[in-house]
């Protein structure tokens, strides 16, 4: 099968799949069954079903919202290995692209927010854009110092580093670090953000599409589902050992594998601790940040970059 | 004791009785347990609890109406809740008081008046408003906050409450003042044991009913249940909003066990119908002791353990440490009581007084004023009920479900009964007239006062802490608004 195909049917499946995996692990944690693993799928389902309702105050800014941040996450497959297989399009310096289109998504999600002019959801805007000043920066750091490293300045081909030289070990093992971090950050997931919280205060995803329904909430969940995808899918390919092998089937095997360890990993750190305090987040996210400065500083070691 | 002081001498006898104690008098700082006043044609009729060092003592007065009441507020602060009320009740001008708001927006206007509540507002261009509620996310309570914020930082919060204001204190005056008891157990749901108790000790000193040990042990073992069971239920709560998965679940199965303890024991899994006046109201022989030892059994083994893992992880000290503090000097002016009181240092508990039931018992007192603290006199206390409960089981104890008469209430009397519900203090005085029949009905949830513990502990403090700080006080909201 061609590759294209795969990428596709993998951004098709995984994201319901990676929802499904982390709500079963925290579902087995507390001793409970749990819902089914494609319940996401089947609320987007019962979601599009639905008529929804606008707040008179909204505009067709809070309408548009859902729909060109679901596109944003969309156009961001192409450029993602989403089952370790190169990916559909790969140009250098392509995750400048990348880091465009999830900024894009949450740039029409925070001005759907403020749209409301509910005071919760300027302030769940407030905390995601503040946060995402820190994410993005990190990212680029570090996707750009792994691409110093491997010479390859594209996001999936800077991704597939062989960790064997020192300075290559270091800026992987802090980059494994600092993904993590950013992948559970914009996935809205602990220590940062608790998707089963039901207090608006608190929340920073959640509390922004507060007033969305219907057809648009499925849109925003879709995307927000296949973002979570897509970050353990970038992980996964950053630890997987078969990064540039030719031998497909392997390739793709060990992937699954490692992603379906990931999403029992969030699983479990989610079910054993507790959510951070704000004032804390921006230092914790702070650590894949100075992750990706030790990455890019790796890189001067034993040499200039190749 | 009851003693009446002229209207002249009231500001001083009142006063007095609270001042800290001086070397020669060697008397105990008193603390008003509660303060009320009823109309009685021109006049009004006050009445004020005090409780030094053990002793409950009634104060009271008359005056006319007409001049008005003159606050105390600004000399104590913890009469402020109470002297509203007054002012709300009767329609008596207060006059010097600080903060003279509606409480629970009783008299004329009733819940369209509640849109014209005089809200403090703080002015400046960076400073934003944020309105949460009345109507709450989740199956909880109604109540209206507002918080006066600088970016994510408050710097005030005001409560308003009184959306679930039904008129219990006029409903129970009306109808057969000895048949109030199911009336009374459903104030609030949550502490159900300990209104139903408050008023049958009440409803007792009036009727001049002795009671046996038996029925104020059958009456101390829902209380102790209904206390381990609201105790998990909060800590389930607080779990759930740091998102502590394990806390979350385990706490509200344990509640489970002890809820349905109480449904063996007296058919209700809230402890109605568990106590009437007089006698007690369920019986207690092998089969219940049974029930309850197994479910002791349960606790005992699995309490600990959560409770170890929930105090221990790293994450959950940093999340409720330092957050929402209220210091012990603020909590003895604004007069905090139960749980919340003691986690700020105050040596309050009902129950050490009724040493015939609980011998040995000492307040669970932490100091540190946060979350955190009040999350560990939860899991003390919790610890301590059990081991009383136990006690129970080992000396034996048992009584046989009796019906008791009570005759006619003493006429021109009043009945002062305070009960250390899970919460805090449930205050219930009935004053009868010179018939016998009932004039007032005065019913208190610790939620009166501890309000503002809440509303102060998040000044300064992060808006998204709120949620917190409210779980960890857990207070009542039907209590408040009766």
């Amino acid at each position: 099968m061609s590759p294209v195909v795969l990428n596709l049917f993998g951004a098709a499946v995984m994201p319901w799949l990676v929802v499904g995996g982390i709500n079963r692990t925290r579902s087995l944690w507390t001793g409970r069954r749990g819902p089914p693993i494609l319940q996401s799928l089947y609320d987007v389902v019962r979601l599009l079903r639905k008529t929804p309702v606008y707040s008179t105050t909204t505009t067709a800014v809070f309408r548009l919202g859902p729909w060109v941040g679901l596109a944003a996450v969309l156009a961001s497959v192409g450029l993602v290995p989403v089952l370790g297989l190169p990916p559909m399009v790969a140009f250098p310096f392509d995750f400048v692209v990348f880091a465009a289109f999830w900024g894009l998504g949450r740039a029409v999600l925070i001005l759907g927010a403020l749209d409301t002019g509910s005071s919760f959801e300027g302030m769940g805007a407030a905390r995601e854009a503040t946060f995402s000043t820190i994410l993005e920066p990190a990212l680029l750091l570090t996707v750009g110092a792994l691409g110093a490293v491997t010479g390859d300045h594209t996001l999936a081909g800077a991704l597939r580093i062989d960790p064997t030289s020192a300075s290559a070990a270091v800026a992987w093992l802090v980059s494994v670090v600092a993904l993590t971090v950013i992948v559970l950050a914009e996935g809205a997931r602990l220590p940062v953000d608790d998707p089963a919280t039901h207090l608006e205060l608190t929340m920073v995803h959640e509390v922004m599409v507060l007033d969305h329904s219907g057809p648009e909430l499925a849109a925003i969940q879709t995307a927000s589902g296949l973002k979570l995808a897509l970050g353990v899918s970038l992980l996964a390919t950053l630890l997987s050992p078969l990064g540039r092998s030719e031998h497909e089937a392997a390739v793709v095997g060990v992937h699954l594998l490692l992603c379906g360890g990931i999403v029992v990993a969030i699983g479990t750190m989610e079910s054993l601790i507790a959510r951070l305090q704000f004032r804390i987040v921006p230092r914790y996210l702070m650590v894949a940040v100075i992750a990706g400065a030790i990455a890019l500083l790796a890189t001067t070691w034993q040499g200039a970059p190749q | 004791m009851t003693t009446w002081v002229p209207a002249s001498a009231w500001r001083e006898a009142l006063t007095d009785r609270v001042a800290a104690a001086t070397p020669p008098s060697g008397h105990p700082a008193g603390r008003v347990v509660t303060l009320f006043g009823r109309r009685e044609g021109d006049e009004l009729v006050v009445t004020a609890v005090i409780e030094r060092g053990g002793v409950l003592e009634t104060l009271r007065t008359r005056m006319p109406a007409a001049d008005g009441y003159h606050s105390m507020t600004e000399e104590v602060p913890a009469l402020h809740a109470f002297e509203r009320e007054l002012h709300e009740q009767t329609g008596v001008a207060v006059r010097g008081h600080p903060w003279l708001k509606p409480l629970r927006f009783e008299g004329g206007g009733g819940q369209a008046a509640m849109r014209t509540y005089p809200w403090y507002t703080v002015e400046g261009r960076d400073v934003h408003e944020v309105a949460v509620g009345p109507i709450h996310a989740g199956v909880i309570e109604p109540g209206s906050f507002r918080f006066m914020c600088l970016g994510e930082r408050v710097l005030h919060l005001e409560i308003q409450l009184g959306y679930q204001h039904r008129g219990v204190e006029q409903l129970l005056r009306s109808g057969d003042s000895r048949r109030l008891t199911p009336l009374v157990e459903t104030i609030a749901g949550d502490s159900t044991v300990a209104n139903a108790w408050a008023h049958a000790l009440a409803i007792e000193q009036l009727a001049g009913v002795g009671v046996s040990r038996e029925t104020e042990l059958s009456r101390a073992v829902l209380l102790e249940l209904e206390r381990v069971g609201m105790h998990l239920a909060s800590l389930a709560g607080l779990a759930t909003d740091i998102g502590h998965l394990q806390g979350a679940s385990t706490y509200g199965r344990l509640r489970t066990t002890v809820i349905n303890t109480s449904m063996r024991l007296c058919g209700s899994r809230f402890g109605r119908s568990g106590v009437r006046p007089g006698a007690p109201a369920y019986a207690f022989g092998a089969d219940q002791r049974g029930a309850l030892q197994s479910a002791l059994e349960l606790l005992g083994r699995d309490v600990p353990v959560i409770d170890d893992r929930f105090l221990s992880d790293i994450s959950v000290q940093h999340r409720l440490g330092g957050i929402g503090v209220v210091s012990a000097a603020r909590a003895k002016e604004i007069g905090l009581i139960g749980v919340a009181g003691r986690a700020s240092g105050q040596d309050l508990d009902q129950r050490v007084h009724r040493a015939d039931l609980y011998p040995n018992l000492l307040p669970e007192v932490e100091p540190g004023g946060d979350c955190l603290a009040r999350t560990r006199v939860r899991m003390r206390e919790i610890h301590a009920s059990l081991g009383w409960l136990r006690a129970v089981v080992e000396s034996r104890a048992g009584w046989p479900r009796a019906r008791a008469s009570i005759g006619l209430l003493a006429p021109s009397s009043m009945g002062v009964a305070v009960v250390e519900g899970f919460r805090g203090e449930v205050v219930h005085c009935m004053e009868t007239d010179a018939s016998g029949a009932l004039v007032h009905y005065k019913v208190q949830d610790p939620s009166l006062q501890n309000w503002l513990g809440l509303a102060l502990c998040v000044r300064g403090g992060a808006i998204s802490d709120f949620p917190i700080c409210n779980k960890s006080f857990d207070l009542s909201y039907c209590g408040q608004d009766l």
